[in-house]
């Protein structure tokens, strides 16, 4: 569906001055530092596959977003999408995806939800009958059905992004692409975002790119993880397949019948300790967790267990870390 | 050219969210021109004509400028107001669009206020159509359309081009006044009373007289020799205008390229 | 009064920075001197008529219009404070210890200057190389300067004042656009910006003089050229000194007024 080979872009920044002189200077000349925003970037996305595009600010993410919507030309390296290349065939292609730029409204400010749909449904020339059975199915699944009349300045931030999340499937696209969805809504708002998202990915089998700094974002969502930094590619696998690399300490936390003196127990360390209450952390490289249960059930009268991996938000971090570029 | 009408009816009722707003502004467009047009009438009464111009010839050029940039203004206010679009990111989402640059520009916004501003040049041609000693025909109505709009070509051209400015700085725009509030100050009047490099340039390099002096000249039984080419003349607000989209395309280009 | 120096203070170094914004402006500004002056060329050349004003005291008439333009329109719109007003934000500016009618008006006053300081020397120091006719003459005599510098002061405090009205209107009325645009307007015409003073109709003249408006621009830009004698501009000052005080009068009961509303309202 997505075939991306080497792509690479080149921004000219012009170089900021101060002063006076310098400023009648940058009148006739201006000097420009090169800044590579992406250095051979490769990958392929199969249809239906929920994507999380990820890196820290500045990495290349909206570049790489830009460039698969076909707003920006990169400088070399190609991109196949459905056959297009989203550059040159900007109106045909365009046809085929949704955007959802998280930070910026498509919809009109001041006139009722409904009336900007059928403003886009004018734009995409979405046929009648297609429209009218995408608007239902969108306003059920995200019940939208007490918000349609109203106009955009009046809804809540919630509301408005689950419009404009709506207003970006209306012509039925197979690719969406979403910038930040859920930068700024409250918890709910955004349960119900991610909700929706995997609604329209299973039953509608549409592709979802999806860039965010939110971790639970992608937990919640992705199957499979982009990282990109500095502009290069560093990572593309499964969430598993972190887990599998940077999670291998567990957090055990065991609380017993009062025992006055320090436990003892091979392949764990004591973290902390009190005569109700230890937590242990556990290599599970050194180690087997089932092991350390047992061991310490001999020691004490076991009366709570709690495991707790590690949050993907350290496992990111640690990968960040690891290629130096947070 | 059906979906620039969708465009403009949602703008509308977003407008009539703000009524009072809406005719304040409409009476203040009506005044602008209003001031400009009694400050015309105040210098010709005291000095009765201007090179050989009378007041009545004089207002008919007035009109049809000033229809010509408030038709502009209408139309091509999203040009206008372009600068805001790039800055924030705004022209992102005109390129994931399947529609035209150009189009989707023009639909961003319209200046329904600008009605007052077209009223009122619109009285005052009237006014100087019932007092000019012309006899009317049917190619000298035409030629008055033509007029007017061509130079709403014209005006949109300089809009345009400034817009696409605007894909390399955002800076120091304001310097395309001259050639919009510039060219109407300057085209209220018959060219022929300015000095020579003001109407060569606007001739050659903006066709202000194309849609002004020329014409008129025409009209008003004042053309030496054959007037037809007179009366074709506003034709080059077109010849204008075409340059212009060719150098937004490229300005679009360039964004897409730099992404600035 | 240190409070009203640093927020003017500010607010100038913060207009100074427009330097791209400030050579547009001259170059829009000398385009419109250009094609007015040719205008009133075209008018003067007919002969026969008996001009109230010689062509070259209107070709310095234009010339300072276009350089002190920044000072003397009524339209110098500032957002932040209509902002602060319709947003009702205005309570912030409550909490300061100072009076808001004098921060205001410091405000609006370092805008004005900043940006006709960026453009008037230029444009002056040009126009007065400029070849006739359309060169800007220096004043007759020194003391002829000195006044002009000060009525334009003056002026400038005039047309301040009144901005200041329009402001406080907006505390009325809460939509700044339309009601301004034709306050602006009407004032505009009426303070000679349209068509200079002296060409208008006897009848209308007389209007003029019994308002505040000319006193900002027509005023100071005709002593400059000797239109107005010395002993007439003496008279002048007076009148402008009064203006302001009635207009400052004015100015700052109907902000109290205007205040104690929205503070009753809670914005």
């Amino acid at each position: 569906m997505i075939t991306i080979n080497g792509l690479s872009k080149t921004f000219q920044v012009a170089k900021r001055s101060s002063g006076m002189k310098e400023a009648v200077k940058a009148l006739f000349h201006r000097e420009y530092t090169a800044v590579e925003a992406l250095k051979d970037i490769s990958f392929t996305i199969k249809p239906g596959e929920i994507v999380g595009y990820i890196g820290p600010n500045g990495a290349g993410k909206s570049t790489t977003i830009k460039v698969m919507s076909g707003i920006l030309v990169p400088d070399g390296g190609s991109c196949s999408i459905m056959g297009y290349t989203p550059w040159l065939d900007r109106v045909a292609y365009v046809k085929n995806i949704g955007v959802v730029f998280g930070q910026r409204s498509q919809l009109w400010w001041d006139v009722p939800v409904v009336d900007s749909f059928e403003l886009l449904r004018d734009i995409y020339d979405v046929p009648e009958q297609e429209y009218g059975s995408n608007l239902s199915l969108l306003t059920e699944t995200l019940e939208l059905a007490d918000i349609i009349q109203t106009p955009v300045r009046q809804l809540s931030l919630g509301q408005r992004m689950r419009c404009e999340i709506a207003a970006s499937l209306l012509h039925s696209p197979s690719i969406l692409f979403l910038d930040e969805p859920t930068i700024g809504l409250d918890a709910v708002s955004k349960i119900a975002v991610r909700r929706f998202i995997r609604t329209i990915n299973e039953e509608k089998g549409v592709t979802v790119i999806l860039t965010t700094h939110d971790m639970n974002d992608i937990e919640a969502l992705a199957r499979r993880i982009i990282l990109i930094g500095k502009g290069r590619l560093l990572f593309d696998g499964s969430i598993d397949a972190i887990r599998s690399r940077f999670d291998k300490e567990k957090t055990l936390t065991i609380v017993y019948r009062n025992r006055p003196e320090p436990l003892q127990i091979a392949g764990a360390t004591i973290e902390s300790w009190s005569p109700e209450r230890a937590v242990l952390r556990v290599d599970t490289e050194k180690a087997v967790l089932s092991d350390v249960l047992i061991e310490a059930s001999k020691q004490v009268e076991l009366l709570d267990v709690a495991i707790d991996a590690q949050p993907i938000e350290d496992l990111i971090v640690q990968l960040y870390k690891e290629h130096q570029i947070s | 050219m059906k979906l620039y009408w969708k465009y403009v009816v949602i703008l509308f009722k977003s407008q009539m969210q703000y009524r009072a707003s809406f005719w304040l502004l409409t009476i203040g467009q009506f005044l602008v021109p209003f001031s400009v047009f009694a400050g015309l009438y105040f210098l010709f009464e005291r000095f009765e004509q201007i090179k050989g111009w009378q007041f009545q010839e004089v207002a008919l050029c007035f009109a049809v400028i000033h229809m010509a940039f408030s038709l502009s203004e209408c139309f091509a206010r999203g040009f206008d107001y372009f600068s805001a679009m790039v800055v924030n990111g705004e022209f992102d989402r005109v390129l994931v669009r399947p529609r035209g640059t150009v189009l989707q520009v023009m639909g961003s916004k319209f200046e329904f206020t600008r009605v007052g501003r077209l009223i009122q040049s619109l009285i005052v041609l009237i006014w100087a159509i019932s007092r000019l000693p012309v006899e009317w025909t049917a190619p000298k109505a035409v030629t008055l359309l033509l007029m007017v709009a061509s130079g709403t070509f014209i005006f949109t051209g300089i809009f345009i081009l400034a817009a696409t400015l605007c894909f390399w700085t955002v800076q120091g725009l304001e310097v395309v006044n001259i050639f919009t509030d510039g060219g109407r100050q300057m085209a209220q009047y018959p060219l022929q009373i300015y000095k020579k490099w003001v109407t060569r340039f606007f001739t050659f390099v903006i066709p202000f007289s194309c849609v002004n002096y020329l014409p008129l000249l025409y009209i008003l039984d004042k053309a030496p020799g054959n007037g037809l080419l007179y009366m074709l003349s506003p034709l080059a607000g077109v010849v204008f205008l075409l340059p212009c989209l060719l150098v937004w395309q490229v300005g679009v280009r360039h964004y897409r390229s730099t992404g600035s | 009064m240190k409070a009203y120096i640093s927020v003017f203070k500010l607010r100038l170094y913060n207009g100074m920075q427009y330097r791209a914004a400030a050579l547009a402006g001259i170059a829009t500004q000398f385009f419109w001197g250009f094609i007015i002056i040719m205008v009133y060329e075209a008018f003067y050349s007919q002969g026969g008529i008996e001009a109230p004003i010689s062509l070259s005291e209107l070709i310095s008439y234009v010339w300072l219009q276009q350089a002190f333009l920044a000072l003397i329109i009524l339209w110098f719109r500032d957002n932040e404070l209509f902002q602060l007003i319709t947003t009702g934000n205005i309570a912030y500016e409550l909490c300061r210890p100072s009076g808001i009618y004098g921060l205001w008006f410091a405000k609006l006053l370092a805008q004005r200057l900043a940006s006709a300081l960026l453009r008037c020397m230029p444009i002056i120091a040009v126009a007065l190389l400029l070849p006739e006719p359309y060169r800007l003459l220096p004043p007759p005599d020194p003391a002829t300067f000195l006044l002009f510098a000060t009525t334009l002061l003056l002026g400038l405090f005039i047309m301040v004042a009144l901005s200041m009205l329009m402001y406080i209107s907006v505390f009325v009325t809460l939509s700044p656009s339309g009601s301004m645009l034709v306050f602006a307007v009407l004032g505009e015409f009426l303070a000679g910006m349209v068509i200079p003073i002296p060409l208008m109709p006897g009848w209308l003249q007389s209007i003029v003089d019994l308002l505040p408006f000319r006193y900002s621009a027509d005023f100071p830009f005709r002593v400059y050229s000797g239109h107005i004698p010395k002993d007439e501009a003496w008279i002048g000052i007076g009148i402008q000194c009064a203006w302001l005080a009635a207009l400052i009068g004015i100015g700052k009961l109907a902000m109290g007024k205007a205040l104690r509303r929205v503070v009753v309202q809670g914005g």
